[in-house]
């Protein structure tokens, strides 16, 4: 498994694409906190490159990497190895190296510019959405054979989980306003990973307006400490089940 | 020899007389005549200073009528033993210095005070201690009194039972001066109460407000600290207040405001600094109000405007790192937001007047749905949220056409 997973690593890590993805991400983190007058005001404009551009660039890379690497998965495969092996071992080489660069890419400039607490749930809510994300591409693969099939795939759960659960969401809460929605809201944010991350941000960022909030179930249960923890599990579980969901398909599959 | 008696009577009589005017000393203590407090007071005669050695005296009710100088040495105990007021003062130019009082009685039918200063002129109290008293200390129908240096505390944990650390109702011209007031149910309280001062003294962890005014004409408030009290400052039915560089920090909750501002007109409100709170400043039915160079910062809402308010002037402020910045419940606008710094102000500024060329609308159309619909508070900073707003500053439908800010500054202003 080693060897497998330094491989993918090395092969990833030349690549150009995740190259110019690192240096996107750097220089947009560095430009977001000098142009901006408050370092605050970029950790806000920078909330939105992690929400919007990671999971995408994160979907759609290794969805493309995974079905162009079919032939070295098919080589692999007429080996004396598992098949659990050969598929942990890219999803570890794909999760290990997107999120070196999201570290390279935004971590160290948040940490140069705004190390405290908010910036570290934010480093941390990106690495997760990094993982997640990489591991919804295995889940999307495992759907078809068809390249093109698969990478629309990726970019419907994309803008499903970014743009139009949220949406939904909104309608419903006009919708049903006159009931009690706040255990709703609740379990609704643990069914997108990017909400899930966006209001543990939230929390450290507009802590004083959701104090106001009168529907006190939501902010008592994140914020306390027993909430992040559950938080964070239910993102592990984000990458947990789609990978094991992947995992099914590929073990069944016939190549 | 008769001449002689009578010269001697006559010098007797100005001795005796003269006492009065020449203060005497008299002394309460163990080791004293007097052992208690009232006995010091009852044998004093006006002007005299009475000095009250260390120690615990378990007195209550002690009546302190006279014109005295009433000094505590090493702060001696006065012990209520949680009855009735601890000590009244009724009384014209009386001094309480250096005392802690303590264990006033607790009542839901009367309202018992450590200190109750009732009808009473030219009152001083300064340099006092006051530990779990229902009300620490109480004025009423008094005039120009000072309550200066006093440490003010108690353990409220509900708002019936509890009262205020200084209340004061139909007073004039009070002086309230550096006292350090935590633990009561509002910190200061004032009822009809007109021309006073209230300076450099720190309220905080009160289960209520920090401050909390009604029909209180003409009163200043400057430099004091208003930090972490349950619900933060609310003032209300009060004409010209004036309020400068005060600081309103840390009020948190769902009806917790820096400062409530509740049927007040003419007043300024300056040089103060908000610093996160739930709601900084929340304006209901104000009129006149001139609100500038005050600094609100990472509050969750900078002010909130109510639609019943008019003719206020909020200019020369510096908003910075606010959730929201305005917040109102209607589309009437009838205040002037102009010249304000605004850090989400993203307009240009070509004739480099310092000054943007465009105007600055400080309410976002999330603001407005959050008003009708809190719930929707946890989509904040959401993408769907971000382009609704961006497509509601390029063509404002929902939120106020009028309320912005025509001329705001580029950069924050140094306050």
């Amino acid at each position: 498994m080693k060897k497998i997973l330094k491989y993918v690593i090395v092969d990833i890590i030349q690549n150009k694409i995740v190259l110019i993805y690192t240096a996107l991400l750097l220089l947009i983190s560095l430009s977001v906190f000098n142009i901006e007058s408050s370092a605050a005001k970029g950790m806000a404009s920078l909330l939105n490159l992690i929400l919007l551009v990671v999971p995408l660039v994160c979907i759609i890379f290794s969805t493309i990497y995974i079905y162009n690497s079919t032939e070295f998965t098919e080589l692999l495969v007429s080996q004396p190895l598992k098949r659990k092996t050969i598929w942990l071992s890219l999803f570890g080489g794909l999760a290990t190296s997107l999120s070196l660069a999201f570290l390279i890419g935004v971590g160290i400039p948040v940490l140069l510019y705004h190390a405290d607490a908010t910036g570290l749930v934010m480093i941390l809510s990106g690495l997760f959405l990094t993982v997640v994300f990489v591991s919804i591409a295995f889940l999307a693969v495992g759907w078809t054979r068809d390249k093109a099939k698969g990478i629309g795939w990726a970019i419907a759960l994309w803008l499903f989980f970014a743009l139009i659960f949220d949406a939904i969401v909104l309608f419903l809460l006009f919708q049903f306003q006159d009931y009690p929605l706040e255990n709703a809201m609740v379990i609704m944010s643990f069914i997108n990973p990017i909400d899930l991350s966006r209001v543990q941000i939230l929390l450290q960022m507009d802590i004083s307006a959701l104090m106001g909030y009168t529907g006190a179930v939501f902010r008592e249960f994140f914020g306390s400490s027993m909430g992040i923890i559950i938080s964070f599990l239910g993102l592990s579980v984000w990458i947990a089940v789609p990978l094991l969901f992947s995992l099914r398909s590929f073990k069944r599959k016939d190549m | 020899m008769k001449t002689l008696k009578i010269f001697l009577g006559i010098v007797v009589a100005l001795v005796g007389s003269s006492d009065t005017l020449t203060a005497g000393k008299v002394y309460v203590g163990t080791n004293h005549p007097n052992k208690t407090i009232q006995q010091g007071i009852d044998n004093a005669r006006h002007g005299d200073t009475v000095y009250v050695e260390r120690g615990v005296y378990k007195e209550t009710e002690i009546k302190f009528n006279k014109t005295l100088y009433l000094k505590g040495i090493d702060f001696p105990v006065i012990d209520g033993g949680r009855s009735g007021n601890v000590m009244e003062i009724h009384a014209k130019g009386a001094i309480l210095e250096g005392f802690k009082i303590i264990n006033s009685g607790q009542s839901e039918m009367h309202d018992f005070a450590g200190l109750l200063v009732v009808d009473s002129y030219g009152v001083i109290i300064r340099n006092n201690k006051f530990e779990n008293n229902t009300y620490s200390i109480l004025t009423q129908h008094s005039r120009n009194c000072t309550i200066k240096d006093n440490e003010i505390h108690s353990v409220a944990n509900n708002e019936v039972l509890f009262g205020n650390g200084v209340h004061c109702w139909r007073s004039d011209s009070m002086y309230i001066l550096g006292n350090n007031i935590s633990g009561h149910r509002d910190g200061i309280y004032f009822e009809f109460v007109t021309n006073s001062l209230v300076w450099r003294n720190i309220s905080r962890k009160n289960i209520r407000y920090g401050l909390h005014f009604m029909f209180s004409n003409n009163d200043t408030y400057i430099s004091n600290i208003f930090e972490q009290n349950e619900s933060g400052v609310a003032v209300m039915y009060t004409n010209n207040v004036n309020m400068y560089n005060n600081y309103f920090n840390d009020n948190w909750g769902g009806a917790a405001y820096g400062i409530l501002l509740k049927d007040i007109s003419d007043g300024e409100i300056s040089g103060n600094y908000f610093g996160r709170n739930t709601t900084a400043l929340d304006i209901e039915g104000c009129n006149r109000l001139k609100i500038f160079k005050n600094r609100f910062i990472n509050n969750g809402y900078a002010i909130k405007i109510s639609a019943s308010t008019l003719d206020n002037e909020i200019t020369q402020n510096n908003f910075i790192g606010n959730t929201f910045d305005v917040a109102t419940n209607g589309t009437l606008v009838a205040n002037s937001f102009t010249g304000n710094y605004w850090d989400k102000y993203e307009g240009y500024d070509l004739n480099k007047d310092g000054r943007g060329d465009i105007p600055y609308r400080p309410i976002s159309l999330y603001s407005t749905i959050i008003e009708s619909n809190p719930a929707s508070l946890m989509l904040f900073r959401s993408i769907i949220v971000s382009l609704l707003d961006k497509t509601e500053k390029l063509l404002p439908g929902i939120t106020p056409e009028n309320l912005k800010d025509e001329k705001p500054y580029m950069k924050p202003l140094a306050l």
